[in-house]
């Protein structure tokens, strides 16, 4: 297959790729960039595990063709934390899922922190169902659900106690 | 020196998960995450007949495909193996026969996704179809046709127990009930898919498996075996796990099926299921069949119990023997029963294998037996909470089929759920369409017979402090989501009296980490737990001889809190930990120390056929209420409320327990209303999350959790499980629920609108019919 040279803009980096047209985004992001937080849980979009936020808009990446994304600003949960991950520049919804359980195996945290990450960036105080409204495209079989609504509603209590921080950091 | 602040005790802290910060930021690596330089995609070619005669298998096309680097049929892999020392019944391929589509009949390993599939294409295989066995009731009056030669009326095993007098029981009671209840399959359906990457390395003819496993010591010895490669030469590691809830609690076909393909590719072979795969590897939770006969005093007191259960096993034996040995020893333990009966039958069908998944054989006996207890309270006119109070155990005690109950929490759970319910406002005062419900479980803090039986202890912890103080724990447990980890880095810190950051861990790495049997039948926090604090006490007790010599005094008046030594008769005489540490290492050392952990003799049962499994050194307990709302125009139940009080012992770790607790009884609800493997001719009809329907959060009620802590003597700190035994309750609680809303029990699960509004137009029929006898 031909392949088609693309240029992504992942966590505020320009990355530009060669691949071919038939390329999913998800594999795109797990295998050539080695970003392998976004996660495949379904392979058809059932569960949200894949999924990465497209100008701010949560997107599974499981059913997107890398290609048609030239010049969207794409963020995975390797860019969600301002400073990399070092641990005290967290983002807050990182931290709430971390304090409160919303984690237990993790393989589903990564989709919900960025479907959340949208949430708060639409509804900085959502109510408990306006959570679960926002979550319900992301399926998890540990929790119940019920940590990480808390860990969503510890999000906003950091958030109040700072200044919010920008989706995609450059 | 002055005076020293003491610090909490890490024990019943709310403490993050250790591995949390990887899991939030995307850092941590699990199995599919990895691929080393030259890693082959793997895929597997599955029967598409659900029971055949394999007559010849050519590879030759695939073989010549470019990009394709190994094939494997089942005529290179002909060791037989199993999670069960009796039942090694299986192959890494078919080599004569498959049992059920999905069955496993040849290997590739390629350079591309792409080419691997097209490979499989091009492999032929001839079948001789012959008759499958889909009904396990039919299955099991087979005579010809057999899944397994050696399994006569295709059945993998039955049991007969009979303890105590039933029919004594049954002369003395008043009223007796008999009902038959039906459970589907159902399946773990864990986040992750299965993933196993294996590389061999040709000169030291050695293979290191990276898998997603609860096992990694039972896998171990299976790849050993079907490798035929010494032990030494295997390593297993365990990255992060995706969730297990027992779906990876044994050896899955495509472990073996990298490491083979590997082997043969001389180049690293990676092999992740599809989903689809995943729910045809299944091992999940077995349909069964539960004939339950109940005696009981007008009084409510039970006097006798027989079960007969049949449970449709799937194609080959799996944890299968040890399931139908749960449901029925675990009909015990739960509250005095004086006489019980069990005809247990483990069926073979030509379906995929079912095995361990959470609640391990006891939740299909449980859901069937509380609702029995309920109907019977109901009939006798006495409050669903009183009746449970009147058939409470007298722990300490053991039950007629030997199982010993040291902690028993569950009056107290009931307590904690009647109040927060507000049960005595609600039942039975709720208006039509209304109702609540409630229901135990309770379940093993680990077998306390290994499934490879001898002496040997069932887990190890090792420690090495180093000179500056820092701990290191080396443990073969396997952190699969639940918090083990975190748990035993917890327990050592409290143990020895150092900060929580001061402690690190190795785990699951069999080249690195002592043996331990693996995260199942909720063993860690009590087996792991417990030697982990033998350890850690092997290290402090080393540390305190030390000490005490150099600040002339004995061990005894020596205490370690806020990684100080220090002394009990005045704590301003102090030394830092790291100093005791190199005082009792010597020089340039650094500080070992192990612990271990087998269970007691007097916990492991009885001694008749059987009688190992069920046996646990502890028993967690709970209780649970559930209200829901039954719309009886369209059958429709929403569950609005479920609240669960679980006695774990001791909650080392609240946000864990909470989460595990909720997590159960999350996925009872599951099991309850909407989950169900749906079978037609050995093909599943919805393999995928959405068609299995795992809930979402929309489908998912508030649900509350109440610790309950009864202290364990044999528990670490008091410790018992909570990550299983709270899931069996919420099925009863919830057919209660709806009994108590619209007056009609449900005795086949799901509990679909359809069998709702069926049971409701049944019971006015026979309301009319009554009415028009009566004039």
């Amino acid at each position: 297959m031909t392949r088609e040279v693309v240029e992504l803009q992942i966590n505020g980096r320009r990355r530009a790729l060669e691949i071919e047209p038939n390329r999913l985004l998800l594999d795109v992001l797990r295998q050539d960039l080695g970003l392998t937080g976004t996660k495949c849980g379904c392979d058809d979009s059932s569960c949200g595990a894949c999924t990465v936020l497209v100008n701010g808009q949560p997107q599974m990446s499981c059913i997107m063709l890398a290609v048609s994304y030239q010049d969207a600003e794409i963020t995975t949960i390797e860019g969600v934390a301002p400073n990399d991950g070092d641990e005290a520049e967290l983002d807050p919804l990182q931290k709430g899922f971390m304090v409160e359980g919303g984690a237990q195996c993790g393989f589903c945290t990564p989709g919900m922190i960025l479907t959340a990450k949208h949430l708060l960036a639409v509804n900085p105080d959502p109510s408990e169902q306006e959570i679960a409204d926002a979550l319900s495209g992301n399926l998890c079989r540990c929790t119940g659900y019920m940590q990480i609504y808390a860990s969503v509603r510890k999000a906003v209590e950091l958030m109040r106690e700072r200044r919010p921080v920008e989706v995609a950091p450059r | 020196m002055g005076e020293t602040v003491l610090k909490d005790s890490p024990i019943g802290a709310r403490v993050p998960m250790i591995d949390s910060v990887d899991k939030v930021t995307g850092k941590g690596i699990y199995t599919d995450d990895m691929a080393p330089p030259g890693t082959l995609t793997g895929r597997i070619l599955h029967s598409p007949h659900a029971h055949a005669r394999i007559l010849s298998i050519d590879t030759s096309a695939a073989e010549r495909l470019p990009g394709v680097k190994a094939v494997v049929t089942g005529r290179e892999t002909p060791v037989k193996y199993g999670i069960l020392p009796i039942g090694h019944d299986e192959t890494i391929f078919a080599t004569d026969k498959v049992r059920y589509v999905g069955d496993n009949v040849a290997g590739v390993a390629a350079e591309s996704p792409e080419i691997a599939e097209e490979a499989l294409r091009l492999i032929r295989v001839e079948y001789e179809v012959l008759p499958a066995w889909f009904d396990p009731e039919k299955s099991m009056l087979a005579e010809s046709n057999l899944i397994h030669e050696d399994k006569p009326h295709n059945i993998e095993k039955d049991y007969h127990h009979h303890f105590g007098d039933v029919e004594k029981g049954f002369e003395a009671a008043d009223y007796i009930r008999e009902d038959r209840f039906f459970c589907p399959e159902v399946t773990h359906a864990a986040l992750e898919p299965h993933s196993t990457l294996a590389q061999y390395y040709p000169e030291a003819d050695a293979i290191t498996v990276w898998s997603s496993t609860q096992v990694p010591y039972y896998l171990k010895l299976n790849l050993a075996s079907t490798l035929q490669m010494p032990e030494e030469k295997v390593r297993v590691i365990k990255p992060l796990v995706g969730g297990g809830f027992g779906g990876k609690s044994e050896v899955i076909p495509l472990e073996l099926a990298a490491a083979v393909l590997a082997r043969k590719a001389l180049l690293p072979v990676k092999i992740t299921y599809s989903r689809e795969e995943v729910f045809y590897a299944h091992r999940g939770r077995p349909g069964q069949i539960v004939e339950l006969r109940t005696g009981i005093t007008r009084e409510g007191r039970l006097t006798a119990v027989e079960a007969r259960i049949i449970q449709d096993g799937g194609a080959y034996c799996s944890y299968g023997v040890v399931t139908i040995l749960y449901s029925g020893q675990l009909l015990n333990a739960m509250y005095e029963i004086p006489n019980v009966k069990f005809d247990g039958y483990r069926v073979l069908t030509n379906k995929p294998a079912c095995g361990a998944m959470r609640g391990h054989g006891t939740v299909n006996t449980r859901f069937a037996f509380e609702q029995q207890l309920n109907r019977m309270a109901s009939v006798l006119g006495i409050d669903p909470v009183e009746i449970r109070r009147r058939n409470l155990l007298k722990a300490p005690c053991i039950t007629v089929n030997g199982l010993r109950v040291l902690s028993y929490g569950f009056p107290e759970c009931l307590d904690k759920v009647e109040e927060r319910s507000g049960w005595r406002e609600k039942h039975g005062k709720l208006p039509y369409g209304k109702g609540i419900g409630i229901a135990g479980s309770h379940y093993v803090s680990g077998a306390a017979n290994a499934i490879i039986r001898s002496g040997a202890p069932h887990t190890t912890v090792n420690l090495s402090i180093d000179r500056d103080g820092v701990v290191t724990i080396f443990t073969g447990a396997s952190e699969i989501g639940q918090g083990s980890d975190t748990l035993q880095v917890q327990v050592v810190a409290a143990e020895l009296g150092v900060d929580l950051d001061r402690v690190k861990i190795v785990a699951a790495d069999t080249a690195r980490t002592p043996i331990d049997l693996g995260s199942y039948s909720s063993r860690v926090t009590f087996m792991a737990g417990n030697a982990a604090i033998a350890a850690a006490r092997d290290a402090k007790g080393k540390v305190l001889a030390a000490a005490a010599v150099k600040m002339a005094t004995n061990p005894e008046n020596l205490a370690i809190e806020g990684n100080q030594v220090m002394c009990l008769d005045d704590r301003r005489i102090a030394m830092p930990f790291e100093d005791a540490v190199r005082l009792a290492a010597g020089d340039g050392q650094t500080l070992e120390a192990t612990g271990s952990y087998r269970p007691p003799d007097a916990a492991t049962g009885g001694k008749f056929k059987g009688g190992g499994v069920g046996p646990s050194p502890a028993y967690s307990y709970c209780a649970q209420t559930a209200e829901v709302t039954v719309d009886p125009e369209t059958g429709q139940v929403t569950v609005d409320r479920l609240i669960a009080a679980h006695d774990c012992g001791k909650a080392i770790n609240p946000i864990c327990v909470e989460g595990q607790v909720i997590g159960s009884v999350w996925m009872g609800l599951g099991q309850a209303v909407q989950e169900e493997m749906m079978w037609r001719d050995g093909r599943l009809m919805n393999p995928g999350l959405l068609e299995y329907r795992s809930a979402s959060t929309l489908e998912s009620p508030p649900i509350e959790a109440i610790i309950v802590e009864s202290n364990d003597p044999e528990g670490p700190f008091g410790a018992k499980e909570a990550g299983e035994g709270s899931l069996a309750a919420t099925i009863p609680a919830v057919t209660q629920a709806i009994y108590d809303a619209v007056g009609v029990w449900i005795d086949t699960l799901p509990i679909t609108p359809e069998k709702i509004l069926k049971a409701i137009a049944e019971k006015k029929k026979s309301e009319t019919q009554v009415i028009k006898t009566e004039n």
